[in-house]
């Protein structure tokens, strides 16, 4: 009985997967190679697409900087210290995982654009130190989309091991002098390590992916798009060609996310270890 | 005194963690902070290492306010309850990260961890990481970790609680042998009485924030100060009716607690009690109970239940029989204070115990 039941379980469950996880990747695949590899590579060596692959992985480089480091800061500030409104921090950090991404471009747009408050204050810094900044519909605006998308990921990994590890050998360690750098250091950073590489990979599959918040805040095909932006257009450009071209391009990000699958699989299975070791 | 705390007070929100706490321990004492769970040991060790500061009051180390100090700069090692080693470091490395820190020379570090692996008997674990070590060796490293960088106070928080029983007993002795050959002032927490007795100079008994007694094991054993320690300490009853005893009167007290060892129960032709005999009154078994190396006889007195240790090489007993019964002591209480109270009729006689 018990396993008649796994096996129609396991039946369904790779029924399930197989529709709607494998075919269509397969098909992805297979439609970006449907006008033969000579033009699969042309599609992928476009102005556009490798403007698009510069834009994507700048975005996806300065998320994760600024979010590693707010990360941390965060998830240290909210593990070690009492404070009054720590809740709140707590709530706020995940705000990115509940609204919706449309949104927090919109939110973008009206702060930071013409009509925003931020956007005057950047007009007058501009003109006093004669500059041309621009945020929203330029690069800066899709990184700061992309880094506000991808904000919880980070901390959420590393607040349950901190919080499991404790404070006590900090509190060693600081009772005999180590500073908070060396702290950090010695001590803190061996325990949270593969749960901050594993929080990086989630915070840079997230990055290449992201669609809805970029979408508000990027207008130039060829100079603001990210990758999915770009396959968007091609595929909405509606020429049988065009839309073989965005399979071709679609694939580039399908194999980023299994190498950051990989990846990420890699890091899991060492943050185990790591905890069965220590 | 080498350690003072002065009218301190500490509290948590609403709630008051320590209570006019008062007490000061001379150079090279080993003493027990010895109280019920939730008392404020761990609190008042917080405060002394800086961990926590407390609301008022003065902490004084080798005549030093040191209230102000941070943790780092008061010269205190500290032993956690769980020992907090770095897990990540090897045994050689946690005991040489206090003097790392100091900038102090290579050279000199490994002598000094040498010198502690030694002392401490882990010779040969120093590659070894705290994983692969067994509960007492951690706690050795612990102890070594706490006394590199040579403090002049060292604190430790329940420094046998995550050890097994039979470990335990060998690590007590051995940490009070240790501690009295380095001579360092030495502060543990424990709840657990017998290791307080066992292995401090000096027993401070905390409840409910306060400090309730300071003293050494015996004196504490002996003569203890308020209704409370006189109950936490040993195998103690509270006891009604105390007047109705032979020998005893009733005072101007609230209580009386009495111990198994203040009882003595013996058979009518017991020739060792016969001078005594007059001062004795019947006693009926109620039960007896196996404790392994003794019996624990309980007796009804006048209505009054009393319980004593019987050896097992005494005469057998049985329930529902007749004894002689004295009681040597009881210590009888008002609000604030304990007294010991003699049996009256024992003044000056020649009492054999068996
Ligand atoms: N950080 C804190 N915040 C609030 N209350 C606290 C805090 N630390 C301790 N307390 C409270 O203060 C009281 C004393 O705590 P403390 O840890 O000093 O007790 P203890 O005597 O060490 O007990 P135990 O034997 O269980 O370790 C307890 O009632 C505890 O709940
Ligand atoms: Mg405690």
């Amino acid at each position: 009985m018990k396993i008649k039941s796994k096996w129609i379980l396991i039946g369904i469950s790779g029924v399930f997967l197989f529709f709607m996880l494998v075919l269509p990747l397969i098909s992805v695949i297979t439609n970006s190679l449907k006008e033969g590899i000579g033009f699969y590579f042309q599609s992928l060596a476009t102005p556009t697409v490798k403007s698009a692959f510069g834009v994507t992985v700048l975005a996806a480089v300065i998320a994760v900087a600024v979010n590693t480091i707010f990360g941390i800061a965060a998830a240290w500030l909210i593990t070690r210290f009492s404070f009054k409104g720590k809740q709140i921090l707590s709530a706020v950090i995940d705000i990115p995982f509940s609204i919706s991404p449309v949104i927090a471009g919109l939110a973008f747009l009206m702060t930071f654009g013409r009509m925003g408050w931020a956007g005057g204050l950047l007009a007058r810094l501009n003109e006093a130190l004669g500059t041309n900044i621009q945020i929203v519909f330029a690069v800066p605006g899709v990184a700061l989309a992309t880094v506000f998308v991808t904000f919880p990921f980070v901390s959420r990994e590393i607040i349950p091991v901190l919080l499991s590890v404790g404070k006590e050998e900090e509190e060693a360690a600081a009772l005999m002098g180590a500073d908070g750098f060396t702290i950090f250091r010695k001590i803190t950073f061996p325990h949270i390590r593969w749960a901050l590489l594993y929080g990086v990979i989630l915070c840079t599959a997230r990055a290449l992916g992201e669609f809805g918040a970029v979408h508000a805040l990027s207008k130039t095909r060829g100079e603001t798009f990210t990758l999915p932006l770009e396959i968007d257009a091609l595929y909405l450009s509606n020429s049988s060609e065009s839309i073989t071209s965005a399979f071709a391009v679609s694939s580039i990000l399908v194999l980023m996310a299994v190498a950051v699958l990989i990846i990420r699989n890699i890091a899991e299975h060492q943050a185990k270890k790591n905890e069965e070791n220590h | 005194m080498y350690i003072e705390m002065r009218n301190i007070e500490k509290s948590y929100g609403d709630f008051k963690a320590s209570k006019e706490v008062n007490f000061g321990l001379e150079k090279g004492t080993l003493a027990a902070l010895l109280g019920p769970s939730g008392s404020g040991k761990t609190t008042i060790l917080r405060m002394i290492a800086g961990f926590e500061t407390p609301d008022t009051g003065d902490i004084i180390i080798d005549e030093k306010r040191v209230n102000d100090l941070p943790a780092a700069d008061r010269g205190i090692g500290f032993v956690f309850q769980n020992y907090a080693l770095f897990r990540y470091m090897t045994v050689y490395e946690n005991i040489a990260f206090g003097l790392e820190v100091k900038k102090i020379h290579k050279k000199l570090i490994k002598e000094r961890v040498m010198e502690l692996l030694s002392l401490t008997g882990l010779e040969g674990l120093d590659k070894r990481y705290p994983n692969q070590l067994s509960g007492g060796q951690r706690q050795r490293v612990a102890f070594a970790r706490a006394l590199a960088p040579s403090p002049g106070l060292l604190l430790l928080d329940e420094p046998f609680a995550a050890i097994d029983a039979k470990v335990r007993q060998e690590l007590r002795s051995w940490l009070k042998e240790m501690i009295h050959k380095v001579g360092i002032t030495s502060i543990f927490v424990t709840h657990d009485q017998d290791e307080a007795v066992e292995v401090a100079d000096e027993i401070i008994v905390t409840n409910q924030g306060r400090i309730e007694q300071i003293a050494n094991p015996f004196e504490i054993y002996k003569n203890p100060a308020t209704p409370f320690v006189a109950e936490f300490i040993g195998q103690s009853a509270r006891m009604e009716g105390y007047h109705k005893l032979k020998g005893f009167e009733k005072g101007d007290f609230t209580g009386a607690i009495i111990r198994p060892e203040f009882v003595e129960a013996f058979k009518s032709d017991n020739l060792k009690f016969q001078d005594v005999m007059r001062c004795s009154e019947e006693g009926i078994i109620e039960d007896i109970s196996f404790r392994g190396n003794y019996l624990e006889v309980r007796l009804n007195v006048n209505g009054i239940s009393l319980t004593t240790r019987r050896s097992l090489e005494r005469r057998p007993v049985s329930v529902g029989e007749k004894m002689h019964v004295i009681v040597y002591r009881i210590y009888a209480y008002d609000d604030k204070k304990a007294y010991l109270l003699e049996n009256s009729l024992l003044n000056g006689a020649n009492i054999v115990t068996f």
